[in-house]
């Protein structure tokens, strides 16, 4: 598995040339369609006009500037369009991790360094675990502008992506009425109920996917009763291919990716 | 612009409850690009097809199957599916209170607003107490069919639900090896906590702003005008020096720029 992007992180004049890997995965089981013969459906794309199919290079990206009307944008335009100094991430502000509201955070990712990079990267991780610091920074990856906040892991250090201030509502966006004064032991009341259900730590080990959970239990024992069970041909079509991301950090943290 | 709510439900801790209205915190900026046929520049459409004969395959003739192992399918009816379904309900529960440095930031997902509907006292205690108490409710709700898990805060007065992610979607990095190579000596930390340090401050969104997001519908629009705007080729650069000498160099020149400051 390729990485997500590979760039380099700087702060200062250091820089560590990374990879980024997904810190978060998908755990919906995903479902294939199938015809009512039983066989593996492709979903593909067609023209309006002529009601043919499309292959991949008969596709452009368009933006819908006046109603039907299109600009065609390529992803060397896209591309060229990021100077240069935005194609790293470049920690240009420190602040205290538990500083950040959690509504801006969207995404994890790993930053992995590239063999030789080791020492700065060990330096920056070590730096900012101790001073208890996130490091910001905007930066332009596959066509869009990132606003990350790099976090000291347990030795590793994290991106999360975040939401602009644009991208978020305020209440009086959402025109939530005013603040009200409330009387003293009302809030009390709340105190209480909450000091009584508190915990020490979060545990997030407990929160299961019960949906996905069912949904394989119930695979499972239609399996075993052979109840719609279709079997097709392997040799006709690329298996679904399930890609173990743990395995793949722990192969670049090794050094022996490639 | 006033928002309007998505959902409603009731907030339920023991046997309080409090009824709120649900709002999306997430204003979307996103430019957003259509696939179009590039001999018509008309946008496409999607259809299922058989591989074989290439044959369009309609809605009311697609089955949904999870593939056990390669090739072999378990084909799940809409009976199937709808037992899946969770029990429809008008609770958002919160179960227990921990604190919010416990909650790693890779557990966060999208952001909702909580706004009172028709009990506002309850609603701003709430909100207070959970600030004064320094805890984050975890708290459980099924919304349009979908179970959801997520974190109850006070944010400047007001309660915001987080959702949160599920354990298999959360790969800590406590599992994860690390990095090989030799730790870094007393005097480079030392050195890159002063780099640190200067680049210290408070946490403000505002002080950055999606800027490519800007220049892309600037292209667009000049595009759209029949202009084609030339875009220079760039090349990305790696250069290679001693970490002792770089860091040297990088408080020098922090230095100089907080001088002039």
């Amino acid at each position: 598995m390729r990485p997500f992007w590979s760039g380099t992180l700087t702060f200062g004049l250091v820089s560590v040339p990374v990879n980024l890997f997904p810190a978060n995965k998908s755990s919906r089981p995903s479902l294939r369609m199938l015809s009512d013969e039983g066989a593996p459906l492709e979903r593909r794309y067609y023209s309006q006009k002529t009601e043919k199919d499309l292959d991949a290079d008969e596709l452009v990206r368009g933006y819908e500037f006046k109603k039907g009307k299109y600009v065609v944008v390529t992803d060397e335009e896209l591309e060229r369009l990021a100077p240069e100094k935005t194609r790293d991430i470049d920690l240009t502000r420190f602040v205290k991790e538990d500083s950040i509201p959690p509504v801006h955070f969207e995404r994890g990712y790993f930053l992995i360094p590239e063999s030789g990079s080791e020492k700065a990267y060990k330096l920056l991780a070590e730096t900012m675990a101790k001073s208890g610091f996130a490091g910001l920074a905007t930066f332009v990856m596959r066509g869009k502008e990132y606003l990350v906040a790099i976090f000291s892991d347990h030795g590793l250090l994290r991106a999360e992506t975040m939401r602009f201030v644009d991208e978020l509502r305020s209440p009086a966006d959402l025109g939530l009425p005013k603040k009200k004064k409330v009387p003293a032991a009302s809030v009390r009341k709340f105190e209480k109920l909450i000091s009584s259900r508190s915990k020490k730590e979060f545990s997030g080990a407990k929160l299961q996917d019960e949906q996905a959970e069912a949904l394989l239990k119930l695979v499972k024992k239609k399996e075993k009763k052979r109840s719609n069970v279709v079997e097709v041909e392997t040799e006709e079509r690329e298996p679904a291919k399930v890609i173990d991301l743990v395995a793949v950090l722990k192969k670049s943290l090794s050094g022996k990716a490639k | 612009m006033a928002g309007r709510a998505i959902w409603k439900g009731e907030l339920k801790i023991g046997a309080t409850k409090i009824p709120v209205k649900l709002y999306s915190a997430v204003a979307d900026r996103t430019v957003r690009f259509h696939i179009l046929d590039d001999k018509h520049l008309m946008r496409v459409k999607q259809h299922m097809v058989s591989p074989d004969s290439g044959d369009e395959v309609t809605n009311q003739e697609i089955q949904k199957a999870y593939e056990v192992e390669p090739g072999k399918f378990v084909i799940l009816t809409d009976e199937d599916l709808q037992s899946l379904e969770p029990k429809p309900s008008r609770e958002i529960e919160v179960t227990e209170f921990v604190p919010p440095e416990s909650i790693n930031q890779q557990w966060y997902e999208r952001p909702y607003y909580l706004g009172p509907d028709g009990n506002e006292q309850d609603y701003f205690a709430l909100a207070e107490a959970l600030e004064k108490s320094e805890r984050e409710g975890i708290a459980r709700w099924v919304m349009r069919n979908k179970p959801y898990i997520g974190a109850l805060r006070s944010q400047d007065g007001y309660l915001v639900l987080c959702t949160l992610r599920n354990a298999a979607e959360v790969i800590s990095a406590r599992e994860l090896p690390k990095p090989a190579g030799r730790a870094p000596s007393a005097k480079e930390l030392n050195m890159a906590k002063q780099l640190v340090g200067m680049l210290e401050g408070e946490f403000n969104a505002a002080e950055f702003e999606d800027k490519y997001r800007k220049r892309v519908m600037e292209f667009i629009e000049r595009k759209a005008k029949g202009h084609a705007p030339k875009l220079r080729v760039v090349k990305t650069k790696r250069k290679t020096t001693s970490l002792d000498s770089v860091l040297a160099k990088s408080l020098e020149s922090l230095k100089k720029e907080k001088r002039a400051a």
